[in-house]
């Protein structure tokens, strides 16, 4: 049988990879995102509107925002996990993160569905 | 000969190159989840409508929000290109002494300069 401990080692392989593939994707839509900002007219309101105004835009920094989000998870979880000893705090840390980072989530998508 | 320390006071070692990347990769990453709600409000404030475009604009006249952009723009920048390093030290390369110092001398280096012309270019 497999021992598994709540607090044993090499279990994180999985965020690990998440972190390294988000971490890609939001490379390659910052370079998107700086295309469609230098290839602007002017940077004015409408133009600047007009950046999030495509369906693939919405999306695309729909997926930047949730690796973000995926990538703050992950990171702040190995942040609290090397500085916070104590397991109650620890916990609810975790939580508080988790829950705040799924309201930003929802803030996001009324952002981005807000312009037309 | 002084005697060996029994711990690593932060404050009187010398850090390694590597090793200060490593450690404002970490802090870039904090700040950068601190700054979240302001990041989206400025988002929002400069989607809405033209009004509230104008006064999102407005905020940056002053020195105090030009300043937590410029510092917001460095910790995505030097966060950014020491992920990038970190990927490529995933895939083996560069994990000698002199290409690692090396390479976290340019990402210190390189976060600053951008930083800089991202602050020229936006004033």
């Amino acid at each position: 049988m497999v021992n598994r401990q709540v607090v044993g080692a090499h279990y994180g392989l999985r965020d690990w990879l998440a972190q390294r593939i988000t971490a890609v994707v939001m490379v390659i839509y910052t370079i998107l995102f700086l295309v469609a900002v230098i290839r602007a007219p002017q940077l004015d309101h409408a133009a600047w509107r007009a950046i999030f105004v495509p369906q693939w835009m919405k999306l695309a920094s729909l997926l930047f925002m949730l690796c973000i989000f995926m990538h703050a998870w992950v990171g702040m979880r190995n942040i609290f996990m090397d500085y916070v000893k104590d397991i109650s705090v620890r916990l609810t840390l975790y939580v508080v993160t988790i829950a705040w980072l799924l309201i930003c989530t929802g803030w996001a998508i009324q952002i981005l569905w807000s312009v037309r | 000969m002084s005697p060996r320390p029994k711990y690593l006071n932060l404050l009187q070692i010398r850090m390694p190159a590597p090793a200060v990347v490593s450690i404002l990769h970490r802090i870039s990453g904090a700040l950068l989840f601190a700054a979240l709600p302001v990041l989206l409000w400025w988002l929002q404030q400069s989607l809405v409508s033209p009004d509230s475009y104008a006064s999102y604009r407005s905020l940056f006249s002053g020195w105090l929000f030009k300043i937590i952009a410029l510092v917001l723009a460095w910790a995505y920048i030097h966060h950014v290109l020491a992920g990038i390093r970190h990927l490529n030290m995933d895939m083996h390369m560069g994990l000698d002494l002199h290409s690692a110092r090396a390479t976290s001398m340019v990402v210190l280096a390189l976060s600053v300069v951008l930083t800089i012309v991202a602050g020229a270019l936006l004033w």
